[in-house]
């Protein structure tokens, strides 16, 4: 089911639902009965011309609206993530120490779908961010509270917060599509099959052969950026020097889940439960001892005088 | 091309010099990621800067712009030098061995015959020495000094490896290991693509860097073969079917030429085109040339052509100069002898060289027709925006007459991309507003100027009230019927030439192709070269059977390539001289014995013998030219020059600026500025995230590349204190722009001769109107010399000063 074979001609479900999730922010969810086939989305840097095709298809599809905005002195436009821009072209010029050559690094930046998501973890808003079974993490715009959370729960810095209506933003994987049997749109657009849409197990197929060729073309580090800290992800990365992922525009070098969420979604969470219950009991305690508080004569006529504005 | 942009995924080389396919064609370059990806193939990228190309590229060697001619010189040197030559190749399907007229010679970079207050050659030592016979003389021992390939070898000689370095800037090693890399497709099982565009043509020299890479695929024995040829990236998406139906001033469809004013009669005319062979056996196959032509005039006028008028001749426009071309056009507008201007899908405002002379060329017109689907910066060069467009419009009087047309997504036709593959589209909307199609906007004026010569009269209205209009709707011809005209049809019945009572097609019906034209009148034909788009088979240009056999990469049921639907040209040169294929893994065409077949349609007769007919049957020689004789103005062999505005002065030839036989006219000479006022090199390209200056009009484009910005090298902004994104001023000696500047180290300084050349790289998409910022044009700036052949012109390697804006610009 790669975008190489278009139209796709396995058959898919035609669309995800809750019997599909495996994860849902801040609630529980039984386990599917059957699980979908893990997608994933390959990005070959060794391939990409950094048109922007991607950037472009991304936008139309979501039917998003970028500003145009000015020239900073490079060729990423606009320079950041951005809730409308889900997906951008990061460039950066590199001289290779080993042979002196410059290597014009350019790395196409988005959600990495990760199979344990940081964003999904550090949620508190039941239902904002949900994890399918073919392991897209999708946000559900309707539960968000715009509080953020997933940003500082994100290894690699991708949700953005809208200022217009206060609402978490990233890329969907085009969940849209993919539940249709169609590959996500940066993917159709892309001109040099740079990047690829598939199951996970053919992404990492086809990885291996890009892998080979770039190997025997004096690329000695060449590897499939898939990192375990988190999991794996469902968008990999087919990189020139994967022993220095760092390189290509700062890409996380072993990401992990911040231990600040880890933590209040782990030890933390039950010490805040059992504090809550604490007081709880506490309080329940003090019932007991000294029965529930009362309402005197003179606490009536204090509320009287200071609802008629007059000092109690 | 040759060949096509699927075939490039059959090549062992990929050599992106003189364009940036990856910026420019990206979609196509896919065939480059294939090759790579699937056959291991390596790419080469040659260019001043390190582009989008050079990214994915095994690799990069930076050159100085306007030196590409020294840098294949000196791999022609280098596979000469090392015996890296497909000799089989070279003695039988080029002109090696033909014998030279003794008069000819070179040297200090002049060849014999130069007048130089003409600014011209006579050309009559550049050919070849011919016997008694009418043939030419040749030395198959290559022992005699005149003969080609010795003339070659002695031309090529000079530009040795230090001296690339030194011409170019290009480090000696990394020259020598593209050398060496190219050089190995000089075996018969090793082939190399070149993939060039305007990198190469907009030179004052243009014809001749793509001349220079051409002789060294034939010594590499590459052309005709499967994942080689010379691959032009057009840049427009039916660019390649404009010059194909003759819309340049000099052309006919077809590459058939208009008559200059001294060709009275059509025997006059045909008196220089009869192109017998120069060899025995040879095809030649222009000897047909009067049967394109005289089908040509009969798809004009109709009834009207016949014998007794030489089928309309008199009605041909005679030229009185060799070309009307967009630099003479503005020239004579600039001095008022032209008045009217219609301008169609073009943007000369932005696109021609040195903006203030076109302003005020256009403000000298009486009236502007502008024919776009969008507000071009011409239809509006008479506003004043500021800043980005001074103008006092109240002292300009030109008429502008905007005709809203429609884009190519909402009508219905064919266009020709670079694979010279003609596919036909239809509508995928509705036009917005007034908005017309090109066909109704074109058949209306003829329709309206035909009544008024009919009503008033005229001189020679000839022309106009016998052209053949035969569409249903007369008002709105439908492409499908001019698609048929183009195919052509006859007239009569046309016989069998074999057998005189045998009728090869009836009266009516579409011809097959161009084989059956015929120079009596009985035919008629749009545009030869297309024969066979629209025959009685249908519409081939509307296949979409996209099956490949064997993977061969021609894809022969998909649309219509011309000639015939031949997808590799000259593809009789895959096979050697016993019709065996050089490489059988990569078959083409073979001889069988009785024929030549397989996978392409054969680019020679079918029964041709494969050790008598030579494969470049366009030539009366049969065989390809390294020596071109007088085919191009500008020499038989290319020659480095430097550009008009250049960094150094000529190190093989100090004393001559640019190419002699380059075109330059008067009052521009003296607009050329020197390297002591204006000391960096600077040159124009353009940015994939744009396509000239109609995607800044959309707003996704406009927000991936928002802003007109130059670019630089690290050690340049160092040298003048300038930063990334800040605001830098650049200007030559005809203009001056504002930018934002982009330091990087894409853009290295290069040494060439003993210094330091700066390069200033200039992209082109911005302009004062659309949704992007508004921004200049490098335009403003590029100097006003074409190519000596084709009037390109040399926007690619000119001189500019910069500096940095101190205070805040808003």
């Amino acid at each position: 089911m790669t975008i190489m074979s278009n139209p796709l001609t396995k058959d898919f479900p035609t669309t995800f639902s809750e019997k599909d999730l495996v994860r849902r922010s801040a609630s529980t969810v039984k386990p599917p009965a059957e699980r979908l086939t893990e997608v994933a989305k390959l990005i070959d840097t060794s391939k990409c011309i950094g048109c922007k095709a991607c950037q472009v298809a991304c936008l139309e599809w979501n039917d998003l609206r970028e500003e145009i905005g000015v020239n900073h002195g490079v060729y990423d436009n606009p320079t950041d993530l951005t809730p409308a821009s889900l997906t951008v072209m990061r460039f950066t010029e590199w001289i290779n120490p080993e042979t002196n050559n410059l290597e014009w690094l350019i790395r196409k930046d988005g959600c990495m779908h990760c199979e344990d998501p940081g964003c999904l973890k550090a949620c508190p808003a039941p239902g904002a961010i949900v994890q399918y079974s073919n392991g897209i993490v999708d946000f559900v715009k309707e539960n968000c509270i715009g509080c953020g959370y997933c940003i500082k729960g994100c290894p690699f810095n991708i949700p953005r917060i809208s200022q217009v209506d206060h609402k978490a933003y990233k890329c969907t994987l085009c969940s849209d599509r993919v539940a249709v049997g169609q590959g996500p749109a940066c993917a159709k657009a892309c001109p040099t099959h740079a990047i690829v849409f598939g199951t996970k197990e053919e992404m990492k197929q086809h990885a291996e052969a890009r892998i080979a060729d770039l190997k025997s073309r004096g690329f000695a580090n060449a590897g499939l950026y898939d990192p375990p800290g988190v999991g794996g992800t469902h968008v990999m990365y087919v990189l020139h020097h994967a022993d220095k992922p760092e390189i290509y525009a700062g890409l996380a070098n072993n990401p992990r889940i911040s231990p600040i969420v880890e933590l209040w979604k782990g030890a933390t969470k039950y010490a805040g439960l059992s504090v809550i219950a604490a007081f709880a009991a506490i309080g329940f305690l003090h019932h007991l001892v000294n029965g529930p508080n009362r309402v005197t004569k003179d606490d009536e006529k204090r509320a009287k005088r200071l609802a008629e504005g007059r000092s109690p | 091309m040759t060949n096509s942009w699927t075939d490039i995924r059959n090549t062992d080389l990929v050599v992106i010099m003189g364009g940036n396919a990856a910026e420019a064609h990206p979609c196509g370059f896919k065939w480059v990621t294939e090759a790579k990806a699937n056959r291991g193939a390596k790419l080469i990228v040659v260019d001043p800067r390190f582009t989008r190309s050079a990214s994915v590229a095994d690799i990069y060697a930076p050159i100085r712009q306007g030196t590409d001619i020294a840098f294949l010189l000196g791999l022609i040197n280098y596979c000469i030098q090392n015996d890296k030559v497909h000799w089989d190749y070279v003695k039988a399907f080029t002109n090696a061995t033909y014998m030279v007229k003794p008069g000819f010679s070179y040297k200090d970079g002049l060849f014999s015959g130069y007048d130089e207050t003409k600014r011209d050659y006579d050309k009559s030592s550049w050919d070849y020495l011919l016997g008694q016979d009418g043939f030419v003389v040749t030395d198959d021992t290559f022992t005699r000094p005149g003969c080609v390939w010795n003339l070659l070898k002695g031309h090529v000689s000079i530009y040795t490896p230090e001296m690339v370095e030194r011409i170019c800037g290009t480090p000696k090693d990394k020259f020598l290991k593209i050398a060496e890399m190219v050089a190995e497709t000089s075996a018969p099982d090793k082939t190399m693509t070149s993939m060039y565009a305007l990198g190469w043509t907009q030179h004052s020299k243009g014809s001749q860097n793509i001349r220079a890479m051409a002789m060294l695929q034939l010594i590499l024995g590459n052309i005709g073969m499967r994942g080689g040829g010379m691959n032009a990236l057009r840049g427009h998406s039916n660019i390649q079917g404009l010059t194909d139906i003759g819309l340049m001033s000099n052309l006919l469809p077809g590459y058939l030429t208009l008559p200059n004013q001294k060709e009275v009669d059509i025997e006059t005319y045909m008196s220089t085109r009869g192109f017998k062979p120069l060899r025995p056996d040879q095809m030649s196959y222009w000897q047909n040339y009067r049967k394109f032509f005289v089908s040509f005039l009969k798809s004009m006028w109709g009834d009207a052509a016949t014998a007794d008028n030489d089928f309309g001749y008199d009605w041909l426009p005679k030229m009185d100069l060799p070309a009307y071309d967009v630099l003479r056009a503005f020239e004579l507008m600039h001095q008022g002898k032209m008045n009217g201007y219609f301008c169609q899908g073009f943007n000369p405002l932005m696109s021609f060289p040195n903006r203030k002379k076109c302003t005020v060329a256009l403000s000298k017109l009486k009236y502007l027709v502008v024919m776009d689907p969008l507000e071009t910066e011409t239809s509006r060069f008479w506003e004043n925006h500021g800043e980005y467009n001074d103008v006092d419009s109240s002292q300009i009087q030109t008429e502008v007459i905007q005709l809203p047309s429609t884009c190519f997504a909402e009508d219905e036709g064919s266009l020709t991309n670079s694979s010279r593959w003609l596919q036909w589209h239809w509508p995928g909307g509705t036009p917005p507003g007034e908005a017309k199609t090109d066909i109704w906007i074109m058949g209306q004026i003829h329709r309206r100027l035909k009544a008024l010569y009919e009503a008033e009269g005229g001189p020679v209205p000839e022309p106009i009230l016998n052209v053949r209009w035969p569409y249903a709707d007369p008002e709105n011809p439908h492409s499908e019927e001019i698609a048929k005209e183009i195919n052509g049809y006859a007239v009569e019945a046309v016989m069998d030439p074999a057998d005189a009572t045998k009728v090869l097609v009836e009266k009516g019906k579409q011809v097959l192709s161009f084989a059956q034209l015929r120079d009596d009148g009985t035919t008629s034909c749009g545009c030869w070269i297309y024969s066979g788009c629209f025959n009685e088979k249908g519409n081939n240009m509307a296949r979409r059977d996209n099956s490949d056999p064997d993977d061969a990469g021609f894809y022969s049921k998909w649309a219509f390539s011309w000639p015939v639907n031949r997808r590799i040209l000259y593809n009789r040169a895959s096979a050697d001289l016993t019709g065996k294929p050089w490489d059988p893994s990569r078959k083409v065409i073979a001889w069988n014995g009785e024929k030549w077949e397989g996978y392409d349609v054969p680019d020679i007769v079918p029964t041709a013998k494969p050790d008598v007919v030579g494969p470049f049957i366009m030539n009366p020689e049969g065989t390809a030219r390294l020596f071109t004789r007088g085919m191009l103005r500008d020499g038989p062999f290319p020659v480095h020059y430097e550009p008009f505005e250049s960094p150094i002065a000529n190190p093989i030839a100090p004393n001559v600026r640019g190419n002699p036989a380059a075109r330059v006219f008067k009052g521009d000479l003296e607009q050329f500025g020197d390297s002591k006022d204006f000391p960096y090199a600077a040159t124009s390209y353009r940015l994939t995230e744009h396509f000239h200056f109609w995607s800044k009009h959309v707003w996704p484009n406009a927000m991936a590349q928002p802003e007109f910005f130059i670019e630089i090298s690290e050690q340049l902004a160092k040298e003048k204190g300038i930063t990334s994104g800040g605001w830098v001023r650049v200007w030559s000696n005809r203009g001056s722009v504002k930018a934002k500047a982009v330091v990087t180290k894409r853009i290295t300084p290069l040494q060439c001769d003993g210094k330091t050349v700066h390069i200033v790289g200039i992209p082109l998409h911005w302009g004062f109107t659309g949704a992007a910022k508004k921004g200049f044009g490098p335009n403003s700036l590029t100097p006003y010399v074409g190519d000596a052949n084709i009037e390109t012109p040399e926007y690619k390697a000119f001189l500019v000063d910069i500096e940095p804006i101190v205070q805040s610009v808003s």
